[in-house]
């Protein structure tokens, strides 16, 4: 040893592993548009497909007249149901057991749905074609409200599941019923709320919204008719899902089927789904030969892709008289509009939503949902969020400020007093789940002193007195939540898609100059996997994280995986990494002690090489091990240096956070400030910080949208409201607050690494964060329950109804 | 979002573009900064056979002071009008309404010519105008006239601009006393829920004179004269700020939106409308 001989923390600092700022290596070329996106793919003879889309929400299609367009030069086809029904591609599954519409057959059900498929040499002889298709439509009666729809004399929305008494999920009991899912133990539910002292009823209503990533939906097939190959490049959150589906629907063998995804410009669920575009898209490949185009533009994502929400949740809670909470019911009307193209994991119609007891220990619970169809686009999709799980968190956060307001207590002592304990965990909750590790109070207690939430009720009582002295026209709100989230899904044994186990996969070759590269099931659209991935590999076999590749995306080279949504990456990809990392080190233990002729039991592992126990001068790094894998014949040893692991994770992780939300609010114009935004997050152990910090910051700039202005809204007939960026709210700079990050770290025993998943915890906690601010505000004015969004009108309202303005 | 084809014209002078607009009658619409032309073309709301680009025309650009008269050539943009210093000094309500349009890549496109001339009652600067009490230039195939921003508009995208007719420039007397210009909307890059331009001048603590118009809250700018008189010859007092809201109120007719119901659009009106003649009051 001299000088020279870098320190245990050098050697540490080199690999940029576990828990280092690591910047982000995807973003030199982000930054430099030097990315690679589905609409930059170009290949020769490229067509363009483009959609007709329905005018009306609810409409008899009597005919399609497409001689115009065809006769338009540089019109190569117009692809209508009826030439699709021959292929029995006029309909296909969706994930959520229903089936969908491909193309208009015989009816349209929402505006916006795909009538014809028009494909032409560019895209702006697509555009002038589509105008010149003649659809006769006879409009009929049109229902956007999914109470009205299960009134008895509702128009028949599904009459292709005319006579069908059950679906996928149990019975129908209504023409325009999907399902009722239900768990927890109503009877008990029921006598424990009638026994209660203290009940507060509620219903609270989160509104539909939609994922909206910057990059809209697309994709390039192209069949190459000479070698039996389709090549499918898309905005895929989930690659190998589609390839699956694709031959599935197409009878294509699976090995002659490639899915690409590329660079994706964000998909927060918008990008799970399989839309009608790809299905036309591979039809019109094949039927032309050649490569077909067909990108989305934001008419198009806003109001035919999936939408997020869209749930009635109608609560009751219950508590002892000094607020211990005894019960809590809720049943939910979930308006899925005019398809069930929920994105669910199969048993799960109503995803995890019955996290709905929350960060709470509620010894009964029970939940219904009755799935409702709609004249409204088809969607459902876990907009940043796992499966139902923003919704699940809004909705207990919600009751527990009504059960505070009922109780006359402080919310935040309200939650306190309700939360699971620390030594409660493994937590069995009353709905079912098994919540790894948790410590709420910490968290809680640690947010509250640093907001000074005691000085900010001070001061929002003075200013309360100030209000009505008439010295001030602003009122503040501390908006306050403490969310547990369900993420990481899941255990084959009770999480599969279409099928398939929600394992996930990374394949790892290291090369013989000791860098590496690792492919994974997932797809990163944004999050960062090239960097953070290539950090737990780093830390697991000491090589430094940029001599590592990830790659995903590509199914003729990734190993299958379920993808990239639900904050399941890192949970489950994350595992699977680790696991195949450790399968790296137990190999190369074995080199190093045939190149240190030791026996194996004799070395230890240590940072980045095998060191000899109690001889540390005798060690062989994993450089050197990963060159004696490929260079010297090691009896009894495979040459090469590989590992690949599938990892069915024994549980779901269960993230966690305190979020504290002061908010001015102008009572005149119904305008608003964030004064201040302080996000703790506890999930698990933690990566890299700087992406957790990024990933928080998004997530909460998502959260504000959606509390306060985003929304898909129809009309009484069914026209969407908000189909550009004008009416659709995505907050710019200008809008975003300024935002205080913290966290605790409470690792998730089961997982290999301890992490959880952060990407989604910002959006579930801070809705509710942000939407109770609004509510405390005006909480000593008398306000219980205002919806969502809460934008200037709805506030303005608020104030309006509570007499405010004089 | 794809707008229909149609035939490009880049005149040098305003005699071809006015050419072109002769030949082909209500086929041809120039084009300025297109930010409100071509997201219409793309929707296919505006069908345009013949597309008159104006922007190699350089007797339409420039700001000039002089004798105590603003005049803006037509195809100014919004940001050589917030980064004037002459127009800073001379009418500085001009650079307070424009930061306030759409967000800085429209405002490097979008032009004082187009903002007025479109007739779309949620643009900025036309009840601007007619707080300036501000004179439109037409010219046309006939020579040119001269319109009173206070006439201009008729309904929405209806004005007394003839189809053969370009805007060359706008102009008005620099304003003196106290200015405001206050809007309220949703988001960076919205039109206005409620917009209110308010010029006054005081003398010997009485206010002496006073312009106050609104945007977005009719089909056309609304230039109230009731909500001037109100305050003239008052101290601007609150009773005086009062009865000049209830009078611009009257003269609003808002219409629901994804903004919200009319209801609501008029009680903002009041509150902005009451901020931006506080606000120029505490100018003067
Ligand atoms: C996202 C977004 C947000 C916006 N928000 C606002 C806002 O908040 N407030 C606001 O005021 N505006 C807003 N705008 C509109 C923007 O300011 C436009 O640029 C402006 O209204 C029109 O100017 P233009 O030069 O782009 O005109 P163009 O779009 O080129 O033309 C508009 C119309 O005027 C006609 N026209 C143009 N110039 C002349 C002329 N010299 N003589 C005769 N006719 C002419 C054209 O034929 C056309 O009919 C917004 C635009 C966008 C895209």
């Amino acid at each position: 040893m001299n000088d020279l001989t870098p320190t245990p923390q050098e050697r540490i600092a080199k690999l940029k592993g576990l828990g280092t700022s690591r910047k982000r290596v995807e973003d030199a070329r982000f930054t430099q548009g030097k990315g690679n996106y589905v609409d930059d793919i170009k290949m020769p003879g490229m067509l363009h497909g483009d959609f007709v889309r329905s005018p009306y929400a609810h409409a008899r299609v009597k005919s399609i007249n497409a001689d115009a367009a065809r006769a338009l030069p540089g019109v190569i086809a117009v692809l209508t149901a009826a030439d699709l029904a021959p292929l029995n591609l006029h309909w296909m599954p969706t994930l959520a057991g229903d089936r969908q519409m491909v193309l208009a057959d015989g009816k349209v059900l929402f505006q916006g749905q795909e009538v014809a498929f028009v494909v032409a040499t560019d895209r702006y002889v697509c555009a002038d074609a589509i105008e010149l298709v003649e659809v006769d439509y006879e409009e009929l009666p049109v229902v956007t409200d999914p109470f009205k729809a299960l009134e008895p004399g509702a128009p028949v929305l599904r009459e292709d599941l005319a006579g069908q008494t059950s679906g996928a999920h149990g019975a129908r009991r209504h023409h325009n019923h999907i399902f009722l899912w239900e768990t927890g133990d109503e009877a008990a539910t029921n006598q424990a709320i009638e026994a209660a002292e203290v009940v507060a009823e509620e219903m609270i209503y989160y509104h539909r919204v939609h994922p909206c990533p910057l990059e809209t939906c697309g994709c390039v097939a192209s069949m190459d008719k000479v070698n039996g190959k389709l090549t499918v490049f898309g905005t895929f959150q989930a690659p190998h899902v589609v390839r699956t589906v694709a031959s599935l629907l197409s009878g294509i063998e699976e090995h002659n089927i490639r899915v690409v995804s590329p660079d994706i410009g964000g998909g927060f669920g918008n990008k799970v789904g399989v839309y009608p575009g790809y299905v036309c898209s591979i039809v019109a490949s094949i039927v032309t030969g050649k490569p077909v185009k067909w990108i989305e533009d934001r008419m198009d994502n806003l109001m035919a892709t999936a939408f997020a929400r869209d749930y009635w949740m109608k609560g009751r809670i219950s508590a002892t008289k000094d607020g211990k909470i005894t019960g809590l019911h809720c049943h939910v009307t979930a308006d899925h509009g005019a398809f069930d193209a929920c994105a669910d994991p199969t048993k799960f119609p109503a995803g995890f939503f019955h996290i709905c007891t929350g960060s709470y220990d509620i010894p009964v619970a029970y939940v219904g949902v009755d799935g409702v169809y709609t004249n409204k686009a088809p969607g459902g999709v876990a907009y940043r969020c796992s499966f139902r799980v923003t919704e699940a968190a809004y909705f207990i956060e919600r009751m527990i400020e009504v059960l505070a307001i009922e109780l006359g207590m402080d919310a935040a002592e309200l939650r306190a007093k309700n939360f699971i304990r620390k030594d409660r965990f493994p937590y069995t909750s009353a709905l079912g789940w098994e919540y790894d590790s948790g410590d709420y109070h910490t968290a809680w207690d640690k947010a509250l002193a640093a907001v000074d939430y005691a000085g900010l009720r001070r001061e929002q009582a003075e200013r309360v007195a100030a209000f009505k002295r008439g010295e001030t026209r602003k009122l503040l709100g501390i908006g306050l939540t403490h969310f547990t989230e369900i993420v990481g899904a899941g255990p084959v044994k009770n999480c599969d898609i279409l099928g398939m186990g929600m394992f996930d996969s990374c394949e790892i070759r290291i090369h013989p100059t000791g860098s590496a590269i690792a492919r994974l099931g997932t797809i990163s659209q944004g999050q960062g996997h090239a960097t953070t991935f290539a950090q737990i590999l780093a830390t697991e076999i000491g090589l430094p994280a940029d001599s590592i590749t990830i790659e995903e995306g590509d199914t003729d080279t990734a190993p299958y995986g379920l993808g990239t949504y639900g904050s399941r990456s890192t949970p489950v990809a994350g595992a699977a990494t680790a696991m195949a990392g450790r399968k790296i080190r137990a190999k190369a233990q074995m080199i190093a002690a045939w190149l240190l002729e030791v026996h194996d039991g004799d070395l230890e592992w240590d940072i980045d090489r095998f060191v000899v126990k109690g001889a540390p001068e005798r060690f062989k790094t994993m450089k050197d091990i990963a060159y004696a894998a490929y260079h010297n014949a090691i009896p009894g040893i495979e040459p090469g240096l590989e590992a690949v692991s599938y990892y069915d994770p024994p549980n779901m992780t269960y993230p966690f956070g305190a979020y504290v939300c002061v908010m001015e609010i102008d009572v005149d114009t119904g305008t608003h400030e964030v004064r201040q935004f302080y996000a703790l997050d506890d999930c698990g152990t933690r990566i890299n910080p700087m992406i957790i910090e990024g990933q928080v910051h998004g997530g909460l700039t998502e959260a504000l949208a959606i509390a306060m202005g985003q929304e898909i809204a129809y009309d009484e007939i069914g026209n969407c409201k908000n189909s550009t960026l004008m009416d659709f709210f995505l907050p710019t700079a200008v809008e975003t607050p300024h935002y205080t990050t913290d966290y605790t770290e409470t690792p998730s025993p089961h997982h290999p690494i301890g992490a959880k998943g952060v990407g989604e915890s910002p959006n579930v906690g801070g809705v509710p964060a942000f939407s109770n601010a609004v509510h405390d505000a005006f909480r000593a004015f008398g306000l219980r329950q205002a919806h969502m969004p809460h934008d200037h009108w709805r506030i303005w309202k608020i104030a309006n109804q509570l007499g405010l303005h004089g | 979002m794809i707008a229909a084809a149609f035939e490009y014209h880049r005149p040098a002078h305003l005699k071809g573009a006015l050419g072109v607009l002769a030949e082909y009658g209500d086929d041809a619409r120039v084009l300025a900064g297109g930010h409100s032309l071509i997201p219409m073309m793309k929707l296919r709301m505006a069908a345009v056979g013949h597309l008159v680009d104006l922007q190699d025309i350089a007797d339409l650009k420039g700001i000039r002071v002089a004798g105590g008269r603003v005049t803006i050539g037509a195809m100014t943009t919004q940001h050589e009008m917030i980064a004037s210093a002459d127009l800073a000094r001379a009418a500085p309500i001009i650079a307070e309404a424009a930061v306030q349009i759409a967000d800085p890549q429209v405002r490097y496109m979008g032009t004082i010519g187009g903002n007025v001339a479109n007739g779309d009652p949620g643009n900025d600067m036309p009840g601007l105008m007619q707080c300036l009490n501000a004179t439109f230039t037409l010219v046309g195939p006939d020579g040119s006239r001269e319109v009173a921003a206070r006439d201009f508009y008729h309904s929405a995208y209806v004005t007394a601009r003839e189809d053969g007719e370009i805007l060359t420039q706008i102009s008005f007397a620099a304003p003196t006393g106290g200015y405001a210009y206050e809007k309220q909307k949703r988001k960076i890059g919205d039109y206005a829920t409620a917009a209110c331009a308010v010029q006054l001048t005081k003398a010997g603590g009485k206010v002496t004179s006073a312009a106050v118009a609104m945007t977005n809250l009719a089909d056309t700018p609304v230039f109230s004269d009731a909500a001037g008189a109100a305050l003239v010859g008052t101290s601007g007092d609150a009773a005086a700020v009062k009865a000049a809201v209830t009078a611009a109120v009257a003269a609003i007719s808002p219409t629901g939106d994804n903004r919200g119901p009319a209801e609501f659009k008029r009680h903002i009106a009041g509150i902005i409308i009451g901020r931006a003649i506080t606000r120029a009051l505490s100018r003067a």
